[in-house]
């Protein structure tokens, strides 16, 4: 087992090495970032001081080595707009996109996996059925485009929510919070049901189909032989049987839900890192798109090594296995 | 005709495909979608980007307003005065192209990589399989979203990050595939003869994986789209000399808070229209080539 982990460490070491020079690669060496940060009329000497002030003049490998041992030093440099360090940015970011995306996939799997078990529970069902369609639109819809149609509905329309920001923020170990204030409610609902919609959609179709199953073993036969009522079965058995593959889900989705913020602290104005990274690809500000990269990439390749590691704890059969 | 009587196998399917209505229904809107679309320059009522035929009185004006030449909006027009219908049908075939191209090219690449990994077994298949395998573990709409930054604007740029999140998809299911086949003795007995390894994967073994690939393209081509859409609406997809539904879509964004919202929902309900199409013809075209469920 000890062997097994520390090859998989060395992979993903292989591997965060492989994207840093990718990142590398494609923010610093496709363009010439001296023309971004100078103006074109500067003079000569002021051009080439600049040039060697960045380390510029040096061949690409050994600037690659001195952003290497940077990076793992944790200094990613100052970013280009908000003239401060770029990992001070992100991390004053990193709050609201977390209570974000932990409010939406919470709600998403509170309120999708009741609903999904009923409709594996009465498959024939009205309501059941209902289930199925709202789930087939969740995965279908773009996400985008929900959150303009619930922008206009909510915020235009009816004018019960707000469209954009953040609200009253509370303070809490140093960090403000909007989950801590009424009106930060306010404002965290309809983000937060645009982010949640998809992983609704996953955890229905995941509870329904788990519960189709289970309720055909003999589990569940024993269960009514002895007397238990249908609801008794449903909770202590059904959900019981179905909750493996629903936790799995709900700790890798975290994940990729994070991905999806991109697009909905966009579309809601939500100062989060996803909005951060958008407009940083707009504006050119290379050190915080190079950040933002290898901090996701970390965060899955993480995500992943704990993944094979819990697989290969609970199956044998892959230690073995040279991959 | 029923499916026994039939003789070939794409009879037969078809036969099973069209006891399910509601995907003969979705076929016929995704063939009356396609058709809209390649023939938008001769139906649609305006040209939307013949910037001589715009009229800047007319923009932003809500659905069946009648233009200053006695034209009528039928979904009102946006903020350049355009005609947004016609917009929306020259939008469609744009997307669509996207999708269409960019889920051939990782069709052909996945499926190649795929077969070749399970052609050659041991140490080329693993490492091939396990770089697939971490791609598929970064959300696509990640991957694209940094392609499309790194790479910059352009269609073949976008069409690139498109391929470069979705091969990995055909990859895995080929792969799948071909691993059991290429256990098979039919394949054993081609490769005792002396034609080409070449030849025996593309010929023989990759033929046999098309079921399963089918029904990955039709998913694929769907979610091309509508992450071609979510790349244009974020500024990082196609530039503004090809207007796809997304862009469309982008454009109406700043309106809808002063209650413009057909210049959004209108090219949104298109682009949805399409998608959930897809989705469900890809649906039964799974149903029906999965052994399992097999009456």
């Amino acid at each position: 087992m000890l062997g097994f982990v520390i090859q998989r460490l060395l992979q993903a070491i292989v591997v965060m090495l492989i994207i840093s020079m990718l990142v590398f690669v494609g923010v610093y060496a496709v363009g010439n970032p001296i023309d971004v940060m100078i103006s074109p009329d500067a003079t000569q000497q002021i051009r080439e001081a600049t040039i060697k002030a960045y380390g510029l003049d040096q061949p690409l490998w050994q600037q690659y080595a001195t952003f290497l041992s940077r990076l793992v030093r944790g200094d990613f440099g100052r970013s280009f707009v908000f003239n401060m360090p770029v990992l001070d940015l992100i991390f004053s970011r990193l709050p609201a996109t977390l209570e974000l995306t932990l409010t939406a996939v919470l709600g998403a799997t509170l309120l999708g996996v009741p609903l999904g078990m009923y409709a594996g529970y009465r498959p024939d069902s009205l309501f059941g059925k209902m289930v199925m369609a709202l789930s087939i639109l969740g995965f279908s819809v773009p996400t985008f485009w929900i959150g303009l149609v619930l922008i206009f509905t909510f915020a235009v329309t009816l004018g019960w929510l707000p469209a954009g920001g953040r609200g009253t923020t509370q303070t809490l170990f140093g960090v403000e919070w909007s989950f801590l204030t009424a009106d930060g409610w306010r404002f965290m609902l309809l983000p937060a049901i645009n982010l949640a919609l998809f992983k609704f959609a996953l955890m229905v179709r995941l509870a329904r189909a788990g519960t189709r199953e289970t309720m055909l073993t003999d589990t569940v036969k024993f269960a009514r032989a002895a007397g238990l009522s249908e609801w008794v079965i449903l909770r202590r058995h059904v959900l019981r049987l179905i909750a493996i593959p629903i936790v799995t889900v709900f700790g890798l989705e975290f994940g990729s839900t994070l991905a999806f913020a991109v697009v909905t602290e966009t579309i809601f104005s939500w100062p989060g890192i996803g909005k951060l990274i958008i407009d940083s690809i707009s504006t050119l500000d290379r050190p915080v798109m190079v950040a933002y990269l290898m901090l996701v990439a970390l965060l899955f390749i993480m995500i992943n090594f704990l993944v094979d590691i819990a697989y290969a704890a609970l199956d044998p059969r892959l230690r073995g296995k040279r991959t | 005709m029923t499916a026994k009587d039939a003789t070939s196998p794409l009879v037969r399917f078809w036969a099973e495909f069209r006891e399910n209505r509601t995907a003969v229904g979705a076929l016929g809107v995704v063939c009356v979608i396609v058709l809209l679309a390649v023939l938008a320059p001769l139906i649609a009522p305006q040209n939307p980007y013949d910037l001589s035929k715009l009229v800047l009185m007319d923009a932003r004006r809500p659905p069946g307003f009648v233009g200053s030449n006695g034209f009528t909006h039928w979904l009102g027009t946006d903020a350049q005065g355009r005609d947004l219908l016609s917009a929306i049908l020259y939008g469609l075939g744009i997307s669509i192209q996207v999708g269409l191209i960019a889920g051939t090219i990782a069709f052909v690449m996945g499926a190649t990589l795929g077969a070749t990994a399970a052609y050659f077994g041991g140490r080329i298949e693993a490492l091939l399989m396990r770089i697939v395998d971490l791609q598929l573990s970064f959300p696509a709409i990640l991957l694209a979203l940094v392609l499309a930054a790194i790479l910059g604007q352009g269609k073949w740029q976008l069409v690139a990050a498109l391929v470069a999140a979705q091969y990995a998809y055909f990859a895995r299911t080929t792969h799948g595939a071909a691993a059991a086949e290429r256990s098979k003795d039919y394949v054993d007995a081609a490769l005792s003869t002396p034609l080409s390894a070449a030849r025996v994967v593309f010929r023989h073994i990759l033929p046999n994986c098309l079921p399963p690939l089918i029904v990955v393209a039709t998913i694929q081509i769907a979610n091309a789209i509508s992450l071609e859409a979510t790349l244009s609406f974020l500024g990082l997809g196609l530039p503004v000399s090809e207007p796809s539904l997304g862009m469309l879509i982008a454009n109406g964004f700043q309106y809808m808070l002063s209650g413009r919202y057909w210049i959004s929902i209108y090219p949104g309900i298109a682009l949805i229209v399409l998608i959930v199409a897809i989705n469900l013809v890809g649906d039964q075209v799974r149903d029906q080539l999965n052994p399992r469920l097999k009456r």
